[in-house]
């Protein structure tokens, strides 16, 4: 089990070593894209978790 | 003799056309009709139960929103040879990638319960018990996957996406008034004026159109399918026909509900079947066998689409074209997915219409990233050369895109908070 946990947390780590770089050019527009993305990803996940606390009311 | 000759050159011309169509045709036809799924069939129902004929002209707009975001996955698929999530790692980097990734699992598992939801609940019509319903599914799409082969599975999905038909032959059998449907659906209108209630309705139906899974599920089936840059027209024009297939048959369905149910609030297809069945037995029966085929479809598709991703970031072998020995992480993840997601179903008391709810906020967080990831990919010119996406491309897909993202957001928003838009 602990021989399966550990194959699984390495294949994770050679998984973001592959991927650790974005191979798209980080032009202005990607960049302005990405960052829309984080702040609509971050007031939706507030909303939602806003949604969860009036559940819990 | 010319003449003769002329015509015959010409019938050999299109007859070959259409053989390569038939040997390319597969992956936007299943993936636009497999659109149509248990709750694409609720909100069709729904639609034509509460506005009849009047919001046809609204569905005939989704054609080339539909067609437009899923013929971009079929360039990106066929000139990367990747499918959308490993293009998103090697594109953005792994944070993006593993959210991408796990949300997809995640959203994937909840719409195959949804399916399955709708699968049970249609047979229950016929008298068949929900456990053999899904034990009847998992055996069904096992024998569809086992097979060894692609070509084989595509057939035989397509198989189930013409018994997707169904609702056609239904509509003609209610009578429906085509003065009615040409003077109140084809003319832009909006019933009783703009408010919240038409305002959802709207957005529950464009959110049915474009979902997650189908950008992951159509890239990937290019690439299994091996389709080569030569084919990309034909690829397009797959996904073309399946987008009009779709609506086509999306409208059907409101015609059946928008004739017989006009004025019933619907809140399921299952619901719309029964009711159909004491006005027409056989129309009942065929929206019920409807809706379990579009689970089943939904089913094939989405768990599909799910394995697919995995397969290509963790680096196990992931094609139908492989038995279960060559690829068996790929098999058991895809089986993993629908025992589980069809032994919930079963559990007495499982809150599947919060579950059914849940999908649509899930899809909200996953549905913007995947869109503005294709787009970005999509110009990425390094990569995708002359099939890069044009100005005018970049044009409507951004339009669309951008429409897409705000209406499916305002959708997510009034599923959590209900009163919003009434």
């Amino acid at each position: 089990m602990l021989l399966r946990f550990r194959r699984f947390s390495a294949k994770i780590r050679e998984i973001n070593h592959r991927y650790s770089k974005p191979h798209i050019e980080m032009s202005l527009g990607v960049k302005i894209s990405l960052m829309a993305l984080r702040i609509y990803l971050f007031v939706l996940v507030g909303l939602i978790l806003y949604k969860f606390v009036l559940m819990l009311k | 003799m010319n003449l003769f000759s002329k015509l015959y050159y010409k019938f050999r011309k299109y007859s070959k056309a259409v053989q390569l169509y038939l040997v390319i045709a597969g992956p936007g036809l299943v993936v636009m009709i497999a659109d149509n799924d248990a709750g694409g069939i609720t909100t069709y129902a729904a639609t034509g139960a509460k506005y009849g004929y009047n919001l046809i002209w609204f569905l005939l707009i989704l054609i080339p929103v539909a067609y437009f975001v899923q013929e971009m996955t079929v360039r990106l698929g066929v000139v990367t040879k990747r499918g959308h999530a490993e293009a998103i790692f090697d594109g953005f980097g792994a944070f993006w990638g593993w959210f991408s990734l796990i949300d997809l699992m995640i959203l994937d598992w909840l719409t195959l319960v949804t399916e399955f939801v709708g699968m049970t609940s249609a047979l229950h019509i016929f008298g068949v018990p929900a456990w053999l319903t899904v034990a009847g599914v998992v055996a069904l799409m096992g024998m569809i996957m086992l097979n060894g082969r692609y070509w084989t599975w595509e057939k035989i999905t397509m198989g189930f996406c013409a018994l997707n038909l169904i609702y056609i032959p239904g509509a003609f059998m209610v009578n429906p008034s085509m003065s009615d449907i040409l003077g109140n659906g084809l003319i832009p209108n909006f019933p009783g004026g703009f408010n919240g209630e038409l305002f959802f309705i709207l957005m529950a139906n464009i959110g049915t159109t474009i979902a997650p899974w189908m950008l992951f599920f159509q890239q990937s089936a290019v690439v299994d399918k091996g389709m080569q840059e030569k084919d990309i027209p034909w690829g397009k024009f797959d996904t073309l026909l399946g987008a009009v297939l779709t609506v086509v048959v999306a409208i059907f369905i409101v015609i059946v509900t928008g004739t017989v149910l006009k004025g019933v609030n619907i809140d399921d297809a299952s619901q719309a079947a029964q009711q159909l069945m004491h006005t027409n037995h056989y129309v009942g029966a065929f929206m019920a066998i409807g809706l379990f085929d579009a689970g089943l479809l939904g089913a094939i598709c989405i768990s599909l689409a799910s394995s697919w991703a995995f397969g290509e970031i963790f680096g196990w072998a992931h094609t139908l074209n492989t038995k279960i020995k060559e690829s068996p992480w790929f098999y058991a993840s895809y089986f993993l997915t629908l025992v589980t997601a069809g032994l919930v179903v079963l559990i007495p008391g499982a809150p599947l219409v919060l579950i059914t709810l849940f999908v649509q906020v899930v899809a909200v967080t996953l549905l913007p990233a995947a869109l503005v990831f294709l787009l970005l990919l999509l110009n990425d010119k390094k990569h995708m050369g002359e099939y890069a996406n044009t100005l005018s491309q970049n044009l409507i897909g951004g339009f669309i895109v951008i429409s897409i993202v705000i209406l499916s957001t305002l959708y997510g928003v009034s599923v959590m908070f209900p009163t919003l838009f009434k």
